[in-house]
């Protein structure tokens, strides 16, 4: 048995396992999607399109859920997470705004203006930022910032103002720092990688035209890797709305829909994202209505992750064809 | 022909007036600075997460807290250290490795050296872009989902009555989903800039394409490999998510049975993360200080992993390749 397994095999019976290991994986992505869904499937089936609608508690609905028992009554699972949602758009959107600017100076300074010195500390800058585990944000966050905003930006009035809804204390403003920290490293390798990929006479060429540097980077390589900027933006939404740690431990942990209208006091206004929902009740799981509850949430961010991650790699793939030819 | 025209001159260069970035319009020069304050600050800001940790483990990281294993109790003093944590980190990243490498690294060889038919191929490849972009909640979820059917009830931690899908086991299956992207990406890197004529001269001599890719190109591209593993290791032991849904953060490992090796594997337990996860003012425990310790020593297992990845790259002279990405 050994000595037919030494023997050099051949190409066919190669070809055929690493296929079989490599389609394991497609069938992974299709196994999750079908089990996420089937465990939500009873509040999907009960809520309907309600589950996006607001109005109500969630935090106290989930509260309600903890004592449901085997089989409950199709009203234990009437949950309106609009809230949530609202939450977790809004604190990936602003991250994302926030990390778009950032990444994009900061790749152009890469490539383009920074010393040979500075360039090449970047790249282990960048990569370390990318490979500090969330928790340690998450620390900073509700160790040093949420302390900070809540003894110094914070002031008395505002928090008498809204005394009896919710407490003010790092909440959007917060959340959003952090989470832009996390994604811009993400977002800043991505645009590096395909502003060195632009071809250099394209941007020389526009230099000798007259434009000044900067120009020039602008005109020609930015506009270029369009694509890839849009990629990136993608994969680092998918990554920021999924976000679950740094949420939960900075967001204050009411799940309120901060309102712009409110002025200065929305920037500090708790709230509650998707992911952070599933990680705050992740103890309770086992009641039934929970259970299916918090797979709804899980299959709604695996539907968005899904679609933005889709969209990153059929909008990169052209450049990537492009790319790999080198 | 005594009177020939001076041959012309090349037009005289203007010295002193080299191109200044002080001669750009106001609003480039705007964007100009930004660029710079945008670059700096993320060094600033790394330096500055380093340098606190650094502070702080300085502070409150005591080699007691290495070895003692963790104990509930009310006082700081009585709650022990992290012996447990920094075991199960060890142990859930090995797991994940074993998984990860080889289904990376395979999945790269199938796509890039067979990839037929190529709309699999493409299938395959957009895959592991999905898995990359999926939230660690999720997976976890699906984990959970996977593993509380009665079949994989061995697998795990879990009364008579009913697996629960927590162990040592199905969160190393699930977070080896973490390391494979990078693993994959790294192979598919290196596979791309391994140079033709090597395979080629390989063809000559008379080897198959699957003595070909085991003789020469998988030596040939160990170094992406090995890079691709480290960062794999480095987003498993940061992640906190799935350990906290399918490991049960329990503080102490907790073995199924008494059997070696399969109790531990089947047992429950914490990492690093979760440690520090629960140690915060976010989890039940509220000690700032040993989330603080526990925070520095995974700062340092991801310093430590970094300076791997840099450092491989410059093992035994140049790479075949000198392509580098930030991305990889």
């Amino acid at each position: 048995m050994l000595e037919r397994l030494r023997r050099p095999w051949p190409d066919h019976r190669a070809e055929f396992l690493l296929g079989a290991v490599a389609c394991l994986l497609a069938v992974a992505i299709v196994a999750m999607v079908v089990f996420v869904a089937r465990g939500a499937w009873p509040t999907f089936s009960h809520d309907g399109l309600s589950l996006f609608g607001s109005g109500g508690n969630v935090d106290t609905r989930i509260g309600a859920m903890q004592n449901t028992t085997r089989n409950p009554p199709a009203s234990a699972y009437a949950i309106h997470a609009w809230p949530l949602i609202y939450g977790t758009i809004l604190s990936a959107g602003l991250a994302l705004l926030v990390a778009l600017c950032v990444s994009l100076a900061s790749a152009v300074f890469i490539v383009d203006f920074a010393p040979p010195l500075v360039r090449r500390v970047m790249g282990p800058v960048i990569r370390l930022l990318a490979a500090v585990p969330s928790v340690l944000y998450g620390l900073v966050g509700i160790l040093v910032l949420v302390p900070l905003t809540a003894n110094h930006i914070v002031t008395t009035e505002q928090r008498r103002s809204v005394e009896y809804v919710i407490p003010l204390s790092g909440g959007v403003a917060v959340t959003v720092v952090l989470l832009a920290l996390m994604i811009t490293p993400i977002m800043t390798a991505l645009i590096t990688d395909a502003l060195e990929s632009v071809p250099r006479p394209w941007r020389e060429g526009a230099i000798a035209l007259g434009l000044n540097p900067l120009r020039a980077t602008i005109a020609v390589s930015l506009r270029a890797i369009r694509p890839a900027i849009v990629a990136a933006a993608g994969l680092a939404t998918a990554r920021a709305i999924g976000e679950a740690i740094v949420v939960s431990m900075v967001s204050g942990g009411v799940s309120f829909a901060p309102n712009p209208a409110d002025g200065t006091i929305f920037l500090f206004e708790p709230f509650e994202s998707l992911a952070s929902t599933i990680i705050r009740n992740a103890d309770s799981i086992s009641a039934p209505a929970i259970h299916s509850t918090l797979y709804a949430f899980a299959a709604l961010l695996l539907f968005s992750s899904l679609i933005l991650s889709l969209a990153a790699y059929l909008v990169r793939l052209p450049l990537r064809r492009y790319q790999s030819t080198s | 022909m005594a009177d020939a025209a001076p041959p012309l001159a090349p037009p005289r260069r203007r010295h002193g007036r080299r191109e200044s970035v002080w001669r750009w319009r106001r609003s480039d020069l705007a964007i100009f600075a930004l660029s710079w304050i945008a670059g700096m600050g993320l060094c600033v800001i790394t330096s500055a997460l380093v340098a606190f940790f650094a502070v702080k483990g300085a502070q409150y990281l005591r080699p007691n807290l290495l070895v003692q294993s963790p104990s509930p109790s009310v006082s700081q003093a009585g709650s022990g250290g992290f012996l447990d944590p920094i075991e199960g980190t060890i142990l859930l990243g090995a797991i994940g490795l074993v998984i990860a490498v080889p289904l990376g690294v395979t999945t790269a060889l199938w796509v890039l050296e067979f990839g037929r038919p190529r709309w699999l191929a493409r299938i395959v490849d957009s895959t592991v872009e999905i898995i990359a972009g999926t939230p660690d909640v999720v997976l976890a979820i699906f984990g959970l989902a996977l593993f509380e059917l009665g079949l994989f009830a061995p697998l795990s931690f879990g009364q008579p009555g009913g697996a629960f899908g927590r162990s040592f086991l199905t969160c190393g299956i699930i977070v080896s989903a973490v390391a494979i992207p990078s693993i994959y990406t790294a192979t598919r890197n290196g596979l791309i800039s391994t140079p033709r004529q090597l395979r080629e001269a390989s063809y000559a001599l008379g080897k198959t394409k699957t003595a070909t890719i085991r003789r020469v190109v998988l030596p040939a591209i160990r170094r992406d490999i090995a890079t691709g593993s480290a960062l794999g290791l480095g987003r498993i032991i940061g992640d906190t998510a799935i350990v906290i849904l399918l490991l049960g953060a329990t503080l102490q490992t907790q073995t199924q049975s008494s059997t070696p090796i399969l109790g531990l594997l089947r047992g429950t337990g914490s990492t690093l993360t979760s440690y520090a996860f629960n140690a915060s003012p976010a989890g039940d425990g509220n000690a700032p200080t040993k989330a603080y310790a526990a925070a520095a020593l995974l700062l340092v297992l991801v310093l430590v992993l970094n300076w791997c990845v840099g450092r491989i790259g410059r093992i035994g002279g140049p790479p075949l390749h000198t392509e580098r990405r930030l991305g990889a």
